[in-house]
């Protein structure tokens, strides 16, 4: 457990800034998961619904509860598997074997 | 052919299908058993993930819901796909790592301590018991309403096809009948879905005939939604894309749904069942994916169902009611009692029978004259409805309404069965293993065999699931309905917030989680329980109903939480050694004692 996959002898700062930079990358995608969703979709529900352009024949707060938060959702965690995966390539965490 | 036979030939070749993989996925050893030997694909488990996540009451009552009650049931589509995000980026990748067979095995190791253990055996008991008496009743209704059965032959039926691929297969079993559970339930889902959106609106896809217009007979043009706002405010009803709950209240239910969904035990094994972090984060986006494609269906089929309600029921003489109107009436979902005896159909806002007890109880024992209504002999209520019918027709009888042909009823039919399985079968894989693995393995005798715990895993399933069938025969109707709120409330007051600061915070000790849970718990409990059984939802604290209560739950959880470790000894050094260690994605392995 104490030694890196390429051998090196273990290196507590690597591990401190993965840490450090994935926990950004999660801020991120729950900053915007907060937004898309709790924002769009019910605190500022009503107002969207009044003054943003309305998506078709639907008024864009309702639009955002019912639809576009869902697919907000699907490319944040498309995002953040493309996020995490080149943070594990650059840190030389990256895994073998996937499927 | 007959709808009897088309019946028979899509749910008996369904049931075929899901045997024959268990037989040829018999698990030997407890790493099969319980994570399938951790080397399903990314692709396999989505699917299965998104088939074991998606009940009996999502595929045949959410889409009701929605047409009830337009912008209010949001809470659901946000709440049960939202979810899906903090599990994929706060829980599961570490979980993954942590490289264990269960979720309480990440209680009990990261606060080193067998009462944290116990606790998660008894949430993840209470959690998967509440919703599997909902799944087996969900198979015995579908199976009465379609082969004129009782509803306990039917759920006997269901639970004998779950015992025979679940306790058989184990997690190996599961993931593939899910697989194909999957398949069924999203064709079965969006078929009618796409014919009922170009007959109503002239769009092939269902989410543009959502937002697209309503094609009258007139050649007038009017978004679809307009007039739905318009026929519910004609008739009373609040409109369709506002709702009526508070924003403090659905902001609180919405919160709690999405950190629920992201502490069910059931659906966190699943995404150990892959091989590497990695997988498991691409896993996710197939999951969210799969889900999606219900989700962001079933709007439309709610604004549809909603229309088509209004503008062929309202107005209505009983000769000229459409022909779903009589063949649902048939099955005692469907209700008309003229009030006001003009001889025509009136639906506007308020239960139309007096009391709590809203189902209709009909004068004819069965035995109906034809081409008249069925008579009710319910005392009547005082507001102007005339309508009754219970909102799970609005998916089932979907395919009637679009006029479809028969084999696409006995898709759906087929689907809502799978539904139902797929669900009750993960439940009962998270059931088993509570008791085989953390009772019995971790707590009760340590030294078990391999073939011993299984054994036990069988052994345990048989048991649950007699228990869950017994339930879902007689069901304790208010009790059930009551306490689904409760299980999502308990999985965010407890699971959730436990497990996150688990993996976060390296200073949370075993003296502030259990403190943490207790408190969580308790207040969540407590609430609901009063609200529900004892105060009858009269002044709620802050207008938040019971629904929402798990979201303040989870609040108290990380505050007493930290504030209990900050007054008592940090962990040991061994427990933050492992917490560093689960925070690196590499060599994930494969799960292990």
């Amino acid at each position: 457990m104490n030694s890196q996959p390429d051998g090196s002898p273990p290196d507590d700062g690597r591990q401190n800034v993965y840490w450090t930079k994935s926990l950004q990358i999660v801020m991120l995608i729950l900053a915007i998961w907060f937004v898309i969703s709790l924002g769009c979709g019910v605190l500022f529900r009503d107002s969207l619904d009044a003054s943003f352009p309305s998506m078709g024949g639907a008024p864009f707060g309702f639009w955002m509860a019912q639809q576009g938060a869902i697919i907000g959702f699907l490319a944040l965690l498309f995002l953040y598997m493309i996020l995490m995966n080149s943070l594990d390539r650059k840190s030389g965490f990256d895994q073998e074997g996937e499927e | 052919m007959s709808q009897d036979l088309w019946n028979y030939i899509f749910i008996g070749g369904s049931f075929a299908l899901y045997i024959g993989i268990a037989i040829r996925s018999r698990a030997a050893t407890t790493k099969e058993y319980y994570v399938a030997s951790g080397g399903v694909s990314p692709f396999a488990n989505g699917m299965a993930t998104a088939a074991d996540w998606m009940s009996a009451a999502t595929f045949i009552s959410m889409a009701g819901i929605i047409a009830a009650s337009g912008y209010d049931a949001s809470r659901f589509l946000m709440g049960w796909t939202g979810g899906f995000v903090l599990l994929t980026t706060l829980i599961v990748p570490y979980l993954r790592k942590f490289n264990k067979f269960t979720v309480t095995d990440f209680l009990g190791d990261r606060f080193y301590s067998n009462v944290a253990r116990a606790v998660g055996v008894v949430c993840a008991v209470f959690i998967c018991m509440t919703y599997i008496m909902g799944q087996m009743r969900g198979v015995g209704l579908v199976f009465s309403r379609l082969f004129d059965i009782e509803i306990w032959t039917g759920v006997l039926i269901g639970a004998s096809i779950v015992f025979f691929y679940a306790g058989l297969g184990g997690m190996k079993g599961i993931t593939y009948t899910q697989v194909a559970q999957y398949c069924v339930m999203v064709f079965a889902y969006t078929i009618p879905a796409v014919f009922i959106s170009m007959a109503m609106t002239g769009n092939v896809i269902p989410q543009f005939g959502l937002i697209g217009n309503f094609t009258e007979v007139s050649g007038e043009t009017v978004p679809l939604l307009s007039k739905l706002n318009q026929l519910n405010a004609d008739l009373g009803f609040p409109k369709y894309t506002v709702g009526k709950l508070e924003t403090l209240d659905m902001f609180c239910i919405t919160a709690a749904l999405m950190c629920g969904t992201a502490g069910l035990p059931h659906v966190i094994v699943r995404f150990f069942t892959v091989k590497s972090v990695k997988a498991v984060r691409k896993s996710a986006c197939w999951t969210l994916l799969f889900i999606a494609v219900i989700y962001l269906t079933a709007p439309a089929i709610g604004a549809f169902a909603r229309t088509n309600l209004l503008l062929e029921v309202q107005g209505k003489t009983y000769a000229a009611a459409p022909d779903w109107f009589k063949s649902w009436e048939n099955r005692g979902l469907i209700a008309w009692a003229d009030k006001n005896g003009d001889g025509v159909m009136q639906h506007t806002a308020g239960g139309v029978f007096a009391g709590k007890n809203d189902k209709p109880v009909y004068a004819d024992a069965g035995e109906r004259i034809a081409d008249e209504p069925r008579r009710t002999t319910n005392e009547l209520s005082e507001n102007p409805n005339e309508i009754y019918y219970d909102r799970d027709i609005l998916v089932m009888a979907n395919p009637e309404m679009a006029n479809l042909p028969m084999w696409v009823i006995a898709l759906v039919m087929a689907g809502c069965v799978a539904a139902a399985l797929s669900t009750a079968a993960g439940l009962l894989l998270v059931l088993s293993t509570s008791i085989s693995h953390d009772l019995m393995k971790k707590i009760v005798s340590p030294g078990m065999s391999d073939s011993h715990e299984l054994i036990w895993a069988r052994s345990a399933s048989f048991g649950f699931l007699v228990v869950a069938a017994y339930f879902g025969i007689n069901p304790p109707a208010e009790f059930v309905a009551k306490t689904v709120a409760f299980a999502f409330g308990l999985a965010a007051s407890s699971f959730f917030p436990t497990i996150l600061m688990g993996v976060f915070s390296k200073r949370l000790n075993r003296e502030g989680a259990i403190a943490g849970m207790i408190a969580g718990i308790g207040l969540t409990l407590g609430y609901i329980v009063y609200f529900q059984f004892i105060a009858d939802h009269q002044n709620y604290w802050f207008g938040i109903s019971p629904e929402g209560i798990g979201f303040i739950g989870m609040l108290v959880n990380f505050s007493v939480a930290t504030l209990v470790s900050s007054v008592t000894p940090p962990p040991p050094a061994s427990v933050v050694k492992m917490v560093e260690e689960i925070r690196l994605p590499r060599d994930a392995g494969s799960a292990n004692h």
